[in-house]
């Protein structure tokens, strides 16, 4: 069916998913099997293909699945797996009812201001992910903007703590990832024709019924897409937690950094990468079904 | 007894009254008047048709009926009462939209039953009336399909049995057919015109397509620049254009720019520039001597022989020789161009109701161009 090259090209994706992803993945889970050991690289077992078919057989036989079971007994990390969650689901949900009404009055500008609100969204990409979040620190940090705005209005009597505070999470990552929100429901919205908004007016509807019969309704791939672009980027985000918000409890992301890089155990940490995988493909699961579902509705 | 004599008056007079009067309305956009001063009477029942060039300021109109644009000035009473400032949502007139408008996340059935659903009928006579939209417009098996897997046809008959379904008082329908081809469109024209004589319901149509509005209206108001230039029946419209750009815009026509030389009660006589001395039927109202007139001649009532008609029947005609300067085949008809010895270029069509080219004239030939002074019609300048 296809010609030579068409064929390349679908095979592309393919190979660079396997090069990329399931081979590095492959390593990951490996070494989720594997122990802790004061060596370079630090675990054991290695698999040495020089060593013989004997050694081969004792290094798999040596493979366990105790990180898994530690992750479990241990509440520190499922505590960070739930905080992680519940943080991104906060903040997923803040983001959709933010990004919801600046994507829908975006749809609904003249067409030619269109391109200079889609401007405005974008234009933060052009600094730094890290200098925005260190002005932010700057703005929020005791002596920062923020209290002295406040400090001179008058409006508080002392500097307010605002920095490694969830709130200040929050905002750090509301902030992050708007764009993110707005963009795929702005695309969508864009694409609700007004004829379709007159049509349920016409036929009885109020402007605000209208809105949940068919703005709603039809917005829906974009609230999808919206929705996973920010809840996985957040459950496992990093740079934001540790820079603004306190340290009296830790996202996934943290703890993992924590394992890898302070206490040198990669066999755990790799655990923890694994199991945060496969709490994330839950999500894209039913993300894939529903974009199924109204494909065949479509048919 | 006076208060009975009132009521009887009232209702007398409500029998008598249009169902929708547009007085004076006024639409601006900006600068630009899309609707300027129009007033209108539709009466109930009427298959109306607003007819006009695009931007012409109908569907301005239109969007006021349905309550999608508020006018500047004037009033919109239906039913006598005025709902120019009632909300869309809130008006017993429903709309049919060019693009059709239909929900692509809802079902035929669903897409029917939106507005019936918001009128709050029951289960049960939603239910009822979603079947006898189905049957109206033929759609029985559809019910469950959504609107992308359905024909441009299809879609079209959910639409309009979408918009009907609630019984309106006053259906609009915005270019309902311009996204169909030519040979459906011609169908879907005579089941517009069935479905509206058995309801009973007052369609009213914007088109732009003249044919269009000539199929299927009893009244057609030609409107140009935000006004009704006139409102009349097909025939009327065609036949007698209360002006020159009604006269140009609807079908074809030779025009002749002339003033008045004589007039008596059964004929003017014309003279214009390039076409020598025209005689034609005095028009309705009074034209005064050496008032400047356009005469209009349909290109059809323009005869064409080799040698003109036989003196007798030639009498009170107007006969100009000429040469063929063009012509093309349309099928059943063919068109002829051609340029008078006087310098006016015709345009006469002679109906092929032969065969055999018998009386067929060829390019550069001599013929005589004969029209009945009846067939003129005196338009103002």
């Amino acid at each position: 069916m296809f010609t030579r090259p068409a064929r390349l090209a679908s095979i592309a994706p393919l190979l660079w998913m396997l090069l990329f992803f399931l081979v590095p993945f492959g390593f990951v889970v490996k070494i989720s099997l594997s122990q802790a050991a004061i060596a370079q690289p630090p675990y054991l077992p290695l698999f040495d293909l020089g060593a013989g078919w004997e050694a081969l057989q004792a290094a798999f036989a040596a493979l366990s699945l105790d990180n898994f079971k530690l992750l479990f007994a241990d509440d520190l990390y499922w505590r960070s797996y739930l905080r992680s969650l519940a943080v991104a689901a906060a903040a997923t949900a803040l983001l959709l009812m933010i990004g919801y009404p600046i994507a829908y009055a975006m749809a609904r500008l003249p067409r030619r201001w269109q391109a200079l609100a889609m401007m405005l969204v974008i234009i933060p990409f052009w600094t730094s992910f890290l200098i925005r979040i260190y002005a932010w620190i700057n703005i929020l940090q005791h002596d920062g903007l923020l209290n002295q705005i406040l400090l001179g209005l008058h409006l508080v009597s002392a500097p307010v703590v605002w920095l490694s505070t969830d709130s200040a999470m929050m905002l750090g990552l509301v902030y992050s990832y708007l764009p993110f929100m707005i963009l795929p429901l702005y695309a969508t919205l864009s694409k609700i024709p007004p004829s379709l908004l007159e049509a349920a007016q016409d036929l009885g509807a109020s402007p605000r019924r209208a809105f949940w019969l068919v703005t709603w309704p039809l917005s829906l791939p974009g609230i999808g897409a919206g929705v996973l672009l920010c809840f996985i980027p957040i459950v496992g985000e990093f740079v934001i937690p540790d820079l603004l918000a306190g340290s009296d409890s830790m996202m996934i992301g943290q703890t993992l950094w924590l394992e890898f890089f302070t206490n040198k155990d990669w066999p755990v940490a790799s655990a923890l990468a694994v199991l945060l995988l496969a709490l994330l493909l839950l999500p894209l699961l039913a993300y894939e079904r529903l974009q199924r579902r109204q494909l065949e509705g479509g048919r | 007894m006076t208060d009975h004599h009132a009521t009887t008056d009232a209702a007398l007079a409500a029998s008598q009254a249009p169902l929708l009067r547009i007085e004076a309305v006024e639409k601006k956009f900006g600068g630009f008047k899309a609707v300027d001063g129009l007033s209108l009477d539709i009466k109930a029942g009427e298959f109306f048709a607003l007819l006009g060039p695009s931007g012409c300021g109908k569907t301005t109109l239109l969007r006021m009926l349905a309550g999608f644009e508020t006018p500047d000035r004037g009033r919109i009473l239906l039913d006598g009462e005025d709902v120019a400032s009632v909300l869309p949502h809130r008006r017993p007139v429903n709309m049919m939209f060019q693009n059709y408008a239909l929900f692509p996340h809802l079902t035929v059935k669903a897409n029917i039953a939106f507005g019936l659903k918001r009128a709050g009928l029951k289960r049960a006579e939603v239910k009822a009336r979603i079947a006898e939209m189905l049957a109206l417009v033929r759609l029985e098996g559809l019910a469950h399909r959504r609107p992308d897997q359905l024909s441009g046809g299809q879609q079209q008959r959910v639409a309009l049995a979408r918009a009907l379904a609630l019984r309106p008082k006053l259906l609009l329908l915005d270019e309902p057919l311009a996204a169909l081809d030519k040979k459906l469109r011609e169908s879907t024209q005579r089941e517009l015109i069935e479905l509206q004589r058995r309801l009973g319901t007052t369609f009213v149509i914007v088109t732009h397509d003249q044919d269009e509005a000539m199929t299927v209206a009893d009244r057609i108001g030609v409107m140009s620049a935000g006004r009704l230039e006139q409102v009349a029946a097909p025939r009327q419209l065609y036949e007698a254009p209360a002006s020159r750009w009604v006269a140009e815009f609807v079908g074809d026509v030779n025009i002749l720019d002339g003033t008045v030389a004589e007039q008596d009660p059964h004929r003017l006589t014309v003279t214009t520039q390039d076409a020598a001395t025209l005689s034609v039927a005095p028009p309705r109202q009074k034209v005064d001597i050496n008032s400047a007139v356009s005469v209009a001649i349909r290109p059809e009532k323009i005869r064409l022989s080799r040698r003109g008609p036989v003196a007798d029947a030639a009498a009170g005609l107007n006969r100009r020789d000429g040469v063929v300067s063009d012509l093309s085949y349309l099928g059943g008809l063919t068109s002829y161009t051609v340029k008078l010895d006087a310098g006016a270029t015709l345009r006469a069509t002679l109906a092929n109701v032969a065969r055999v080219e018998v009386d067929d004239f060829s390019r550069g030939q001599h013929v005589v161009a004969w029209f009945s002074p009846d067939d003129c019609v005196v338009l103002p300048r």
